[in-house]
């Protein structure tokens, strides 16, 4: 079986988990909307302020709630030490690594597809008009930020105070993706040039490229006692 | 995949399934392993006895691939324990403390999991067929989670039966288990040893040990302490290491 075969059913068996348990994308969809509603009263109707403001509460909210479900990713892998069955399964670790990052990445997708339009009625946005332009944004934005926080949790599942080591290592370094998200998210949402949002997208992608190519070549060493 | 299969047909001819030397494991300044030799040849059933913290544990786990040696090397299954682990992952099963099941997936998708995962042939059919082994063809699509613990034992071996590894490692694998689960581990060990497996069994029941091995190997501090055929272990060597011959359930 071919190692892509073997990524996609590792991320289809978390799909598979989550769809019986619903845990994952629920709570993403509600604390991320929680966190707009909170934001919506908090800032009331001034529109200048909505709009200088709106990129920045959104991002806030998807990777607040994105950092619950990596914490979770790889702690349904220590209950009846299922870790160690996925480690003895014989395939390269980088293969567990992008599987996990998969179903992570689907999971934030998810539901950012489900908030954004909640996101829009809140702060009165023109969605359609961004949402070609959002698209690739939202990707290359989430990706990075799975794809580190991916890593992260892994070396965070036995450590005893995980949940607050996780966003200590991730946020850091996460700076440089979610600083270019949010600006070109900003950029977009003011229908801003393409020009000033493409070298934003350059940064997501090069930073996205160098966290993947880290995770694929660390995950054996991160795991491996 | 194909790399590793046909890998395993080329060097399947070996007599040793195990031959290790000087293995050596340190956590945190603590030695679990101080250099351990074994040789196991092909076919054959190894007790491994051992109080706790000896490094039974650690031993099985540094030869499943799961743990790294801080020094030593060797071959288990024909292949080179530092540099051909993913090969060595595709002819070990490995049942140990945790069971390796997802709580929250049926029996089916459980085995399914591990069964695609393991490039076991002819999937589909070999599920119904081992679930029926197993004793668990009513509650195939009951999540585990609502299993009693040796029905999630006997699955565990279920994961195992589907894909009859070459060698088996086994970690107390009569812990938790209820009357029905041990007759039918007992009956996969033996068919094992009749098509020539090979089976490494760390347990703290000594009788149940000496029913199965043909050799026994006692470990105490990380090395090993006494290696005897079966028949010539006696109840004053054991306790000259530490264990009591009558053997406790672990």
């Amino acid at each position: 079986m071919s190692f892509l075969r073997r990524v996609y059913i590792i991320a289809w068996k978390d799909v598979l988990l989550d769809l019986h348990t619903r845990e994952n994308v629920t709570t993403l969809v509600f604390f991320s909307a929680l966190i707009l509603l909170v934001f919506n009263f908090a800032l009331g109707p001034d529109r200048e302020l909505l709009a200088q403001v709106s990129a920045g509460v959104i991002w806030l909210a998807f990777l607040l709630a994105g950092m619950l479900a990596l914490g979770r990713s790889f702690l349904l892998e220590r209950e009846n030490e299922c870790l160690e069955g996925l480690l003895l399964i014989p395939v390269d670790r980088s293969a567990i690594y992008l599987g996990k990052l998969g179903g992570n990445l689907l999971f934030m997708l998810v539901a950012e597809a489900i908030l954004l339009p909640l996101f829009a009625v809140f702060f009165n946005l023109d969605l359609w008009a961004a949402l070609p332009r959002l698209i690739p944004v939202a990707v290359l934005g989430t990706l990075g930020f799975a794809g580190l926080g991916t890593l992260f949790s892994a070396m965070a599942v036995h450590v005893r105070a995980r949940e607050v080591m996780l966003p200590l290592l991730l946020l850091p370094v996460a700076v440089p993706v979610i600083l270019a998200t949010i600006r070109s998210t900003e950029v977009i949402l003011r229908a801003g040039p393409w020009a000033e949002v493409a070298p934003w997208l350059q940064l997501m992608a090069g930073f996205d490229v160098i966290f993947l190519t880290v995770g694929v070549l660390v995950f054996d060493f991160i795991l491996e006692q | 995949m194909r790399g590793v299969w046909s890998r395993v047909s080329i060097t399947g001819s070996t007599t040793d399934m195990v031959d290790v030397t000087g293995l050596a494991k340190v956590f945190n300044r603590v030695r679990a392993l101080d250099g351990i030799s074994l040789r196991v040849r092909r076919g054959e059933t190894l007790a491994l006895f051992g109080a706790n913290g000896a490094g039974k544990t650690t031993l099985l786990k540094t030869l499943a691939t799961l743990v790294r040696p801080s020094a030593g090397g060797g071959r288990v299954a024909g292949h080179d324990l530092l540099t051909e682990r993913e090969a060595i992952r595709a002819r070990v099963g490995m049942l140990a403390h945790g069971h390796h099941l997802y709580e929250e997936l049926t029996a089916t998708e459980n085995l399914r999991y591990y069964g695609v995962m393991y490039g076991v042939p002819d999937l589909g059919a070999r599920l119904g067929q081992t679930l029926k082994e197993v004793g668990l063809e009513q509650a195939a699509t009951r999540r585990v989670r609502t299993f009693s613990q040796g029905m999630k034992r006997r699955l565990a071996l279920g994961c195992l039966m589907l894909r009859n590894p070459d060698l088996l490692l086994l970690d107390e694998p009569y812990v938790g288990l209820d009357r029905q689960a041990t007759v039918l581990l007992n009956d996969y060990l033996l068919q094992v040893r009749a098509r020539g497996g090979t089976i490494l069994l760390a347990t703290h029941n000594h009788a149940q040990g000496l029913a199965l091995a043909d050799r026994v190997v006692v470990l105490a501090g990380g090395r090993v302490a006494l290696e005897r055929q079966r028949g010539e272990i006696t109840a004053e060597e054991l306790r000259q290491t530490g264990l009591d011959p009558e053997g406790g359930h672990g």
